[in-house]
């Protein structure tokens, strides 16, 4: 073996220390970073998130002299309803994979402190799907921005234009990112209680695509202004509205707060099944 | 070397060893199958779910007045010939006609107007809203004409020629049957003629441009029809709608309208009874009818007939149509597949079942035993799919029944009346419902040996059954491209749910999310069948060609 292949390695943990404090969360990201799945996965959410947008903002317009009951920002942030199931589903493989191959007894026995395994993997993919959904909501927003006004949707005739700008369509963004920042930690709280690919995949596409189905079919408005207020997808997508904001069920902060709580009931439970039971 | 001769289980076919072979090889799938404690859960819970999700958020309370809740508000709708609910209410310009005649008529107007603003489910916000006045707007569906109907009774056989406010001149008779005529709209410069003509039980109905030169547009049978009958001139107006679409959904803008008709030339051959002619606001109330429509589409305070000299001014509102499901109808009304949103819902645990029951397989490495067991991939392939369609079928037969059955009672004690379909529609909906399930399962067996991943099969699976549904539902995109959505995907299959047809003469919103899905119920059902169908066949080409 030749000093040349040597050298190198002592100065990595030297100089990813700063950014990785923990072992524990550098295990993770090199768990993470040296399998192709979780990249293709990043790379399908923001193809996915802005060409689905750029979809439904070309096929959408306004002709003149009609009203049209558009909210232009929402429209340009459609993506998010497919984009949110891949960061969902890389979420449930960074724990469902351990659980599949049995690699979490090899990680449990390396690291057991279990709470802090749990914690390394969703700061690594928080990290990860916010860095990833600010440029699939930016590519959304700017396309929204350069199509919609095109199609009638302009400032003239009352219609918030898509922009980062600030106001309404600045927040409905912001928002979005940690929206799929939300979906991606509740998922994985899901994965860490059920311990299984197949079940919590299933159970997260459940949870994110049921219950707007649900509500476009119920009648009852009691029931259907439950499902909008107290489901993690419904009200937690109310931070995407920036037009009849009196009408919601839920107003846009709240409705987040509503899915940040589903998230950390998700998480407390996943850690609490991940310390009681084994592995 | 010995040469073990298995002994064909008791499930063997009588004939071929590989007849004998696949018999054992579905018992050993179907062991497989019910030894695993999660698949028998989620198996278990997709039942649940669907009878849950789909019977609780079904619907609400109907409040009629201050004090009648639920039961009491359930409208008395009358029954077509064809077993279906109808809407029969019109203003009759009428006099009895015993044996055979013919009545003739020209009309030189037909004007509509419309209380815009009333009504509606969600209002646009911050829109000014006009009040329920009248004004003038286009009902394409108004009509007035002359109509030869057995008794005057809302629901009884009928055969009528009428003029249209947008579609032209028509003959319609047992409240589906729906035959063009001239096109165009009248006027008093194009006016048009009609004519009815009775010979026994069959009516012929023609129309003309000028009173001489007559076109027959067809010719029905009205089974059993008394001799005497009731014959006459009449106009009606369903309600006017508006329909926008949005996010969440549809909104419907509208309120009832009433048409206006002039209508000269009356000429009655035959035996007819009377002196004169009698007005009668059929099924608006009328003692020993059907009850006043409760939020209905009519103006019945404007219904009236006048004659002066041989002109006759006929203004009506209500509709002579099968009853829809669609918004606007009028009556709240429901169909018994409202009752099956929690389908999808059991739909996405069978598919996370059906795809492990595969991809397990390949995760333990199971499938090098079974293949050694059986090397015909084929039939392996076979045999695991038709034991999860098999358990999907089940499983769905129980709970749509279930749903169907405490979703009706449910929906009449609250007030909704449920529009009956015949035993033959009821079955189709249930057996459709639980085959488009075990396809379903099927196509995500076939996925879960494509990708042989669950994670990856899985997301396969929902991503071509239940987001292309979401995408049309929630409305964000288009109409049209929702539609084709429908069309396209296996999401196609749900049109095996819809027990009410869609009827081109009766405006209402046809969209997914309200019943009405783009494709009739078998050509959707086909186009999952094909999409099954070629993933299997893909999914066998791939383990032929790959190893295990």
């Amino acid at each position: 073996m030749s000093r040349v292949l040597l050298r190198p390695v002592p100065l990595r943990p030297v100089l990813l220390r700063p950014v990785l404090p923990s072992p524990v969360l550098r295990a993770e990201w090199t768990k993470l970073r040296t399998v192709t799945g979780p990249a293709w996965l990043l790379a399908a959410a923001v193809g996915l998130t802005v060409g689905i947008s750029i979809a439904a903002e070309a096929a959408t317009s306004c002709p003149a002299r009609v009203t049209c009951p558009v909210d232009p920002v929402k429209l340009s942030l459609t993506g998010v309803q497919v984009g949110q199931a891949i960061v969902a589903i890389l979420a449930v493989l960074v724990v469902g994979n351990e659980y599949s191959t049995g690699l979490i007894r090899l990680t449990l026995a390396a690291m057991p402190k279990r709470t802090q395994v749990l914690g390394a993997k969703a700061v690594i993919v928080t990290a990860l799907v916010l860095a990833v959904a600010v440029v699939a909501v930016a590519g959304s927003v700017l396309a929204g921005h350069l199509i919609l006004p095109g199609h009638g949707f302009t400032a003239a005739r009352g219609f918030p234009v898509p922009s980062l700008a600030g106001g309404p369509s600045l927040r409905a963004a912001f928002g979005a990112v940690l929206y799929l920042g939300l979906i991606a930690l509740m998922a994985l709280g899901i994965t860490a209680i059920l311990r299984d690919n197949a079940a919590a995949i299933g159970t997260v596409l459940g949870v994110l695509y049921l219950t707007p189905i649900i509500a476009a079919f119920v009648s009852d408005p009691h029931w259907h202004d439950r499902i909008e207020r107290y489901s993690p997808a419904n009200a937690g997508q109310a931070i995407l509205s920036t037009t009849g904001l009196k009408d919601l069920p839920i107003s846009p902060w709240a409705g987040l707060g509503v899915l940040a709580i589903w998230t950390a009931v998700a998480l407390l439970a996943g850690g609490l099944v991940l310390r009681l039971r084994d592995a | 070397m010995t040469v073990t001769v298995t002994k064909p289980s008791k499930h063997a076919g009588p004939s071929s060893p590989v007849a004998a072979g696949f018999w054992s090889l579905l018992h050993a799938e179907w062991t497989k199958f019910r030894t695993v404690r999660g698949w028998l859960i989620g198996m278990i819970v997709a039942a649940i779910l669907t009878v849950f999700l789909g019977v609780v958020t079904s619907n609400a309370q109907i409040g009629c007045g201050p004090t009648k809740t639920g039961k009491a508000c359930l409208p008395k709708i009358p029954i077509g010939q064809g077993g279906e609910a109808v809407n029969d209410t019109f203003y009759f310009v009428h006099r009895t006609l015993a044996g055979n005649g013919t009545l003739t008529v020209r009309v030189t107007s037909l004007a509509e107007k419309a209380a815009v603003g009333s009504g509606g489910r969600s209002p646009v916000p911050g829109q000014g809203q006009p009040g329920p006045g009248l004004q003038p707007e286009v009902v394409p569906w108004a009509k007035a004409g002359i109509i030869i109907k057995e008794k005057d009774l809302p629901g009884s056989a009928y055969a009528a020629m009428l003029v249209t406010a947008s579609h032209g001149v028509r003959m319609q008779y047992d409240y589906t049957g729906d035959l063009a005529g001239l096109p165009g709209e009248v006027s008093a410069a194009a006016p048009r003629w009609l004519r009815l003509v009775r010979a026994g039980q069959e009516i012929t109905g023609y129309d003309s441009a000028n009173g001489t030169h007559w076109t027959k547009v067809g010719e029905i049978k009205l089974a059993g029809l008394s001799s005497v009958v009731q014959v006459g001139l009449f106009a009606t107006s369903p309600g006017y709608q508006q329909i926008e679409r949005s996010f969440g959904g549809a909104s419907v803008q509208g309120g009832p309208s009433e048409a206006t008709a002039v209508l000269d030339h009356v000429t009655l051959t035959g035996q007819a009874g009377g002196q004169r002619w009698t007005g009668l606001d059929l099924g608006n109330g009328k003692p020993g009818t059907a009850a006043p429509n409760p939020a209905g589409p009519n103006l019945p305070e404007f219904d009236t007939f006048r004659q002066a000299g041989g002109t006759f001014t006929v203004t009506g509102s209500g509709d002579i149509s099968p009853v829809t499901s669609g918004p606007g109808t009028g009556y709240p009304t429901a169909t018994i597949e409202s009752n099956l949103a929690g389908v999808f819902a059991g739909l996405i645990a069978i598919v996370v079942v059906a795809t492990a029951f595969f991809t397990s397989e390949y995760r333990r490495g199971l499938l090098r035993t079974t293949l050694a067991a059986n090397p015909r991939r084929g039939q392996v392939l076979a045999a695991k799919a038709a034991v999860a369609g098999l358990a999907a079928f089940v499983i769905g037969v129980i709970a749509v029944v279930v749903s169907i059955d405490l979703g009706d009672s449910k929906q009449r004690n609250e007030g909704l009346y449920v529009l009956p379909v015949s035993l033959l529609t009821e079955v189709r909906v249930i057996v459709g419902t639980a085959a488009v399930l075990a396809l379903m399962a099927m196509l995500a067996v076939a996925l879960g040996a494509i990708l042989r991943r669950s994670a990856a099969a899985i997301t396969g699976a929902v991503a071509v059954i239940v987001l292309p549904f979401l995408l049309a539902v929630i409305g964000v995109f288009p109409p049209g491209i929702s539609e084709w959505l429908l069309r396209l995907t296996p999401a196609a299959g749900f049109a095996i749910e819809q027990s009410i047809p869609q009827y081109s003469q009766v405006s209402t919103t046809y969209s997914a999310a309200g019943g009405n899905y783009p494709l009739p119920p078998w050509a959707g059902f086909a186009v999952l069948c094909a999409w099954t169908g070629a993933s299997l066949v893909l999914a066998l080409i791939l383990m032929r060609r790959r190893d295990a």
